[in-house]
């Protein structure tokens, strides 16, 4: 008899996220994975101005703040035939990067790390041994013994006070927790110099948007302007601040970032073979360096893998009616022609029918409907998204540069390809990522400047900006990879305003629940197998379900509260 | 279990931060805060005295910008010591414990500390149905209701939580609402947009430590330290404005010359904000500054204001379309009477609603 146990709420999260396990012979034999908050921005935007919908997209999240922007002006552009000039693409291209290290960082310290990280374990660390370790593993200059005394005196009287703050009732002396107390007091170290650096990077939003979170997008391009004759625009000396925070963030990856995540995953091998979940891999790629409608120029390739099969990738349509479907057979709402139809997004409206218990709560019913994400499937098959599926695609692309990352990385931790598959293989390849992602910013930022220095200044293109230049009816896609994975977006136009627009976002195909055929998304399927040595302290669940990094506003926000499903386009 | 609370100024030091950096993050805050030079005194001394506040910050209907942008708050040692110090004893964004632990860490605060905790709210309030947002099983409603009710000061972090947001935004289809209309007499502090600057954010949990009460607040709830001055007014570009010089489209001639934003659909002109003084992420620019126009994101119902880049004549409330293509002085002018009509007019409207009683805090 499986013994059920509540994770409500997750924690280290973005969103609202509640896990219920079946739990037999200390390994998870059963998962249900139920987003519990909804605000129904679709909504919404029917009616506004298509030009609007980036900022309200944007506020979906805060956390990966800046993909639904881009995914919405790209959808309009895409709609209404607009190409962007150069310099903006570059810009975008910056400010995405600048989105996947600070966000991927921020995941692997302050999201991720305390599953891994045992706090009050530093306490009993040698300054000096951690300071042979930090050194051992990176030129990083703050490594001193007395950097790690400092920090660990002021770690053992803010324990002392009695007031633990973020600290308090976490896990610490789980079984789980394999790192020496040195390895933890360097982790805690990093743990904070994170926090001071992530809000630098960010800066290259500020920048070009003005602000961060949420950054000005446009229609067309980017709203900043390229002079450098004026003070008032984009001139040399705010080139020279990105170029600096650029190089700033090459340091801390490279130098702190990776050899941390190296030197995590070495006591966690273990790990390489739990969690693994689904075996297929989908990614719509993004970072175009000649333009977004030449998919060959992406940095991150477009395309699927099924059944993990590395030779192969398959080829994906998000325009295609036949290729992705929805299912509401577990999701608190109905179909009229039967909750076991899989429906393509554009074809049709949605009932709620919420069958949860009403609040206070303590259990959901699992065999009916259970959350209020819908469940996507291509062509049938559930699918993961994220940094593990973009590295496969890029890896089985046989792009050099995935495949000097990709084994780079297995040889370093002597493990076998298969060890992708996995809840280490995923916050691996998020790391694999960042490194590459310093890299291409220079590459970016390089292909900026040349173009200016050419005499290309122009950041937007505005001839149909106005309204009255538009077609009665136009329709589009705009497709992106967030952090989390992949992101598009579907706008219908009529009359100069939206009329239908949606999005099917990466934590809905991640976080979902089952589908009509009873089949897992990747949450449920990954949790399966994994052990829970104390059901009251389930340290190890966190551990995978942080390794998708969930952001759950972004996966719920489809339904209004009459329970009509927005997706209710009627052509596309 | 005995509990010594530390001082900020104890924490301060034994985070390896010499006087002189203390005394200048003082000063900092003392000048965000708008106070005189002998302000800076009152703050050394609060913050060298007070203990430690014990604070829960809560998540509802919102897209966690809030808890982003307060990590962002760039001044030597806020990051390290107000984000930590304050003793964030409930956050779903970065605590360690989840689950049932973490309700117990929740419930543990607000007993321990009952009437001595500081209440953080970020996101808005689902009413059209309580299942719309739960957090453990319990809505929303519930808990905000429960966790006011011994707080001792109650803050509503960005426009979700100060005026329901996007969510709200027509038709609200989840009856999305901010917290002081849920939380009927009660004051609540509206650190307004989407979301509020990381320093304000942390300026205003600042003054709460060093003065042991609430800042002064206008008629719609916001600290007036902030809140105070239009965009408009504190605009670097407002000269090329009362000169006429106006951007016509995005990336013209004039755009890269760096002139006024209000015909592209500027709010600067209604929205009360600190970001031309401020500015964002340590002082690096602003919305304007990089060439967008200021959509407004501090203003109640600024979502249904737009489109965004119409520009402000045609404004809702605002009679003055004859002049929608006159430029210079006259316009000027005619914006600014329509605007202060404006402004009474929600102030008469909100009058009722604020009331700016201090509060004590960390009374020694």
């Amino acid at each position: 008899m499986a013994n059920r146990i509540v994770v409500d709420p997750v924690t280290r999260i973005e969103g609202h996220l509640r896990v219920e396990l079946d739990i037999q012979n200390g390994k998870v034999v059963d998962a249900y994975s139920s987003g519990t908050m909804v605000r129904g921005i679709e909504i919404i935007l029917k009616g506004r101005d298509p030009r609007d919908a980036w900022a309200f997209t944007e506020r979906v999240c805060g956390v990966c703040t800046t993909v639904h922007a881009l995914a919405s002006v790209r959808c309009v552009e895409n709609s209404l035939g607009m190409i962007v000039p150069p310099n903006a693409e570059m810009i975008r291209n910056l400010m995405f990067a600048a989105q996947y290290m600070q966000d991927h960082v921020v995941h692997f310290y302050h999201l991720h790390a305390l599953d891994w990280v045992d706090v009050v374990s530093a306490l009993s660390a040698d300054p000096a041994a951690t300071s042979t370790l930090a050194q051992s593993i990176s030129k990083w200059p703050n490594s001193s013994p007395g950097y790690f005394s400092d920090l660990k005196k002021r770690l053992s009287k803010f324990v002392e006070s009695g007031q633990l703050g973020i600290f308090a009732n976490g896990y610490w002396g789980h079984n789980a927790y394999k790192l020496p107390p040195e390895a933890n007091l360097m982790a805690v170290a990093h743990y904070l110099e994170a926090l001071e650096w992530q809000k630098e990077i960010v800066k290259i939003h500020t920048i070009f948007g003005g602000k961060n979170p949420h950054p000005n997008y446009l229609v067309g391009g980017v709203p900043c302007s390229i002079n450098l004759d004026e003070n008032n625009a984009i001139n040399a000396e705010r080139l020279a601040y990105v170029g600096t925070l650029l190089g700033q963030a090459q340091d801390f990856i490279n130098q702190v970032y990776i050899p941390d995540l190296l030197a995590v995953a070495s006591f966690y091998k273990d790990w390489a073979a739990i969690g693994g979940g689904l075996s297929n891999y989908l990614v719509y790629g993004d970072l175009p360096m000649n333009g977004y409608n030449d998919p060959s120029s992406f940095k991150f390739p477009r395309g699927v893998i099924m059944n993990r099969n590395l030779n192969e990738v398959q080829e994906i349509n998000p325009a295609d009616l036949e290729e992705i479907q929805e299912f509401v057979t577990h999701s608190w709402y109905e179909y009229e022609e039967g909750d076991e139809t899989g429906k393509h997004p554009f074809e049709g409206e949605t009932k709620l029918n919420f069958t949860g218990p009403n609040p206070p709560y303590d259990q959901l019913n699992v065999e009916g409907k259970y959350s209020w994400m819908k469940t996507p499937r291509w062509k049938g098959n559930a699918m993961e998204v994220g940094p593990l599926s973009r590295m496969l695609v890029g890896f089985a692309s046989g792009k050099d540069e995935y495949v000097e990352a990709v084994t780079g990385v297995l040889t370093a931790l002597d493990v076998p390809v298969e060890a992708l598959f996995s809840t280490l293989g995923r916050t691996a390849a998020r790391g694999l990522e960042t490194q590459l992602m310093t890299g291409w910013s220079m590459e970016f930022y390089n292909q900026l400047m040349a173009n200016i220095k050419n005499g290309d200044t122009r950041t937007a293109t505005t001839e149909l900006f106005d309204p009255d230049t538009w077609p009665d009816e136009a329709q589009g896609v705009g497709m992106t990879e967030a952090p989390r994975g992949a992101l598009a977006h579907w706008i219908k136009i009529k009359d100069k305003k939206i009329n239908n627009y949606q999005l099917v976002v990466p934590s809905t195909w991640n976080a979902s629940p089952r589908d009509a055929k009873g089949q897992r998304s990747a949450y449920e399927a990954s949790l399966i197998g994994t052990p829970v040595d104390d059901p009251e302290k389930p340290l190890e669940v966190l551990r995978t379900i942080h390794s998708f990094d969930p952001c759950i506003a972004c996966a719920v926000h489809l339904y209004d509260e009459k329970g009509t499903y927005v997706h209710q386009v009627e052509t596309f | 279990m005995a509990i010594k609370q530390k001082t900020l100024y104890e924490e301060i030091r034994e985070a390896g931060h010499s006087r002189r950096d203390f005394l200048r993050f003082c000063s900092m805050m003392a000048a965000y805060l708008g106070l005189e030079s002998s302000g800076v005194a009152q703050v050394v001394e609060a913050l060298e005295n007070n203990p430690r506040l014990p604070v829960v910050w809560f998540h509802f209907q919102e897209c966690t910008c809030c808890s982003e942008s307060f990590i962002r708050s760039s001044h030597p040692i806020v990051a390290d010591i107000i984000l930590d110090k304050i003793s964030l004893d409930y956050t779903e964004t970065l605590m360690a414990a989840a689950g049932n632990q973490a309700e117990e860490a929740l419930h543990a605060t607000m007993e321990k500390y009952h009437g001595e905790y500081v209440m953080l709210v970020e996101g808005s309030i689902p009413t059209e149905n309580e299942a719309y947002c739960c957090i453990g099983g319990r809505s929303a409603l519930e808990i905000v209701k429960e966790a006011a009710e011994g707080a001792k000061a109650i803050i509503a972090w960005g426009n979700c939580a100060s005026a329901g947001c996007v969510q709200a935004a027509k038709p609200n289809p989840t009856g999305a609402k901010p917290v002081h209309k849920v939380l009927k007499g009660k004051t609540v502090i509206n650190v307004q947009g989407c979301p509020p600057i990381g320093e304000v954010m942390a300026g205003v949990i600042v003054h709460i430590l060093a003065f042991g009460r609430m800042p002064q607040l206008d008629r719609m709830g916001r600290p007036k330290a902030f809140y105070s001055r239009r965009v408009h007014d504190t605009c670097y570009r407002r000269p090329n404005y009362d000169a006429g010089l106006f951007v016509e489209s995005f990336d013209d001639e004039n755009a890269k010359k760096g002139y006024c934003l209000y015909k592209v659909g500027c709010k600067g002109p209604v929205t009360y904000n600190a970001c031309g003084v401020i500015r964002w992420n340590n002082g690096t620019s602003y919305p304007i500054q990089s060439g967008h126009p200021c959509i407004g994101c501090s203003e109640e119902g600024f979502w249904d204001n737009g489109p965004f880049y119409q520009h402000l004549p045609s404004f809702p409330g605002f009679g003055i379309e004859s002049n929608a293509d006159k430029i210079g002085l006259g316009l000027g002018i005619a914006t600014g009477a329509g605007i202060a009509a404006h402004f009474l007019a929600t102030n008469v409207a909100k009058r009722k609603r604020i009331k700016n009683e201090d509060i004590v805090i960390n009374e020694k």
